[in-house]
């Protein structure tokens, strides 16, 4: 038994008739047309979305809006995505990031101070 | 190159209203936000009226959608805007996540977010914003836990708490953040009293509604905060509490429990009061503040106002800033309701179809526009601060100051 509210005193009845199919660590999922990672995780049961990368500790969704970024997650590969913010598009790759060894640790040790300056970058660093 | 007559951030009441309005005026528009639906807060809110009818905000912004889309407003969602840059007079640049927009004026109308309420534990999954549970609920229609219990009394997080016992959903009750990690405006008996009174008239409880009338009396609320009932004042069956607080979320690795102790009038804990109370969810009700980032990054003058909710940048009634082709409206003005953000798109669109068009059928629209804006702010059932019209005008005394 999932998490849905289909009947509603006030809002109208929600059915949830189209079945779209993604994955989140390795398990198979269902969400429905509409559902954000996070709306269909959570119906799923799911909260623990991944672990700090310093503290090993859980993290799930806070805010669902787009201003917190705990809900980060990785989608069809790409690292930071947030889950509250993204469409379940049919076979998604959802996976959880999990804490690294040296998070605090970037190789790069400066960074452009200025917009100017990053413009003068390259565009190849732009994306690091 | 394609160039927009405006570009607006953020497709809430306030960007979708004055986003119809430049269509109305042969503006070339794009409407952008990060969020996959068109509606900003408006969706998930549902709240009855003093009419009794009920304001569905999803109907809201569908209705504001179809009319935006019928008008052939270029709506981008999913798409984050992080910085906007002036390269000369009316050419803007808008930079987001998926390329460039080039504009001659653009409009924020970014809203608002939550502020957040630290309580020792609030990592835990099944910890989140009253927002968060709001959205999921009505918008998503998930549900956020079986039983859960609410950090913060104020007016949002009464109104979602309702929302989510309208769904079925069990809350324990409403209790302040704990008051040794949150500031005093959240977590102080008396200061909490003081605001919740001005929304007295909204409950449904009579006690509270007779505590609107004699609020007025200081001796009065300060009566009520001492003798306030242990068991909590209770509003459509769940207790709300100015005398607890939730001092910790407990769990291995999501919500188990919250740990609750009595607090004095002065906001001090009771030791030896506490209790755990076992939930699946909770929800930190911290309040709202103007989400005013790309402002910054565009370099607007600010002023802190506090009673519109934080950092505003300057401006007029107008939704002029003190950019020329620069605009705001909606909750980046001052954290109102969005009967009032709508109003105000309608008259930053009409400044903007006025700075492009210079036509006086215009500028005759716009002052009846703003005169529609105060009339709503009159008429407004819920107001998030007793002291708006104050806030409003440090804001436009400062704009016209600066601007000599």
């Amino acid at each position: 038994m999932n998490n849905r509210i289909i009947n509603h005193p006030i809002l109208d009845k929600q059915p949830f008739t189209e079945p779209i199919n993604f994955s989140f660590n390795g398990k198979l999922y269902t969400a429905y047309e509409g559902d954000t990672i996070a709306s269909a995780l959570l119906a799923n049961h799911i909260r623990i979305l991944r672990f700090h990368e310093q503290s090993g500790k859980a993290r799930g969704i806070y805010c669902n809006i787009g201003h917190c970024f705990e809900c980060r997650v990785r989608v069809n590969g790409q690292v930071n995505i947030r889950a509250c913010l993204t469409k379940v598009e049919e076979g998604m790759i959802v996976e959880s990031e999990t804490q690294k060894a040296a998070p605090l640790d970037p190789k790069k040790t400066t960074f452009p101070k200025t917009y100017a300056e990053y413009l003068a970058l390259g565009e190849e660093e732009q994306n690091e | 190159m394609n160039k927009y007559d405006v570009a607006i951030i953020g497709a809430g009441p306030a960007g979708l209203s004055a986003a119809i309005t430049c269509r109305k005026q042969a503006l070339k528009v794009v409407l952008i936000d990060e969020f996959p639906y068109a509606g900003g807060r408006l969706l998930g809110q549902l709240y009855e009226e003093g009419d009794g009818t009920w304001w569905n905000g999803i109907e809201e912004a569908e209705n504001l959608k179809k009319e935006a889309e019928d008008l052939q407003v270029h709506i981008q969602l999913e798409r984050s805007v992080h910085h906007i840059e002036q390269t000369k007079a009316s050419s803007f640049i808008v930079h987001t996540n998926h390329g460039t927009v080039n504009a001659s004026n653009v409009l924020i109308a970014t809203g608002a977010a939550e502020s957040p309420c630290p309580i020792p534990g609030w990592t835990l999954p099944g910890v989140m914003s009253i927002g968060a549970a709001q959205v999921m609920t009505n918008l998503h229609r998930v549900k956020v836990g079986d039983r859960g219990i609410i950090a913060g009394v104020n007016i949002l997080s009464v109104a979602i708490a309702r929302e989510l016992q309208l769904a079925g959903i069990d809350i324990h009750s409403i209790n302040l953040p704990n008051p040794q990690t949150t500031s005093k405006e959240d977590s102080h008996p008396k200061v909490v009293m003081e605001k919740l009174t001005h929304l007295a008239h909204l409950a449904p409880s009579s006690f509270i509604r007779m505590g609107s009338s004699l609020a007025k009396f200081q001796f009065i609320r300060d009566l009520a905060v001492q003798f306030y009932p242990r068991s909590g004042m209770p509003m459509w069956g769940m207790p709300i509490h100015l005398r607890k607080a939730i001092i910790q979320i407990n769990g291995s690795d999501q919500v188990e429990s919250v740990t609750l102790a009595r607090i004095r009038p002065d906001g001090s804990l009771i030791a030896g009061s506490e209790e755990e109370v076992a939930v699946d969810f909770v929800c930190i009700a911290g309040g709202l503040y103007p989400l005013a980032e790309l402002a910054a990054t565009m370099g607007l003058p600010f002023q802190y106002v506090p009673e519109l909710g934080g950092h505003i940048p300057l401006h007029n009634q107008a939704m002029e800033t003190p950019i020329e082709g620069v605009y705001i409206a909606g909750n980046i003005t001052g954290i109102e309701n969005a009967k009032i953000a709508m109003k105000q798109g309608t008259v930053a669109g009409l400044s903007i179809a006025y700075r492009q068009h210079q036509d006086e059928a215009i500028e005759k629209a716009r002052r009846t526009a703003i005169e529609d804006v105060e009339k709503t702010r009159a008429e407004a059932s819920i107001q998030f601060d007793p002291q708006i019209e104050e806030g409003r005008k440090k804001v436009e005394a400062k704009f016209w100051a600066l601007e000599g």
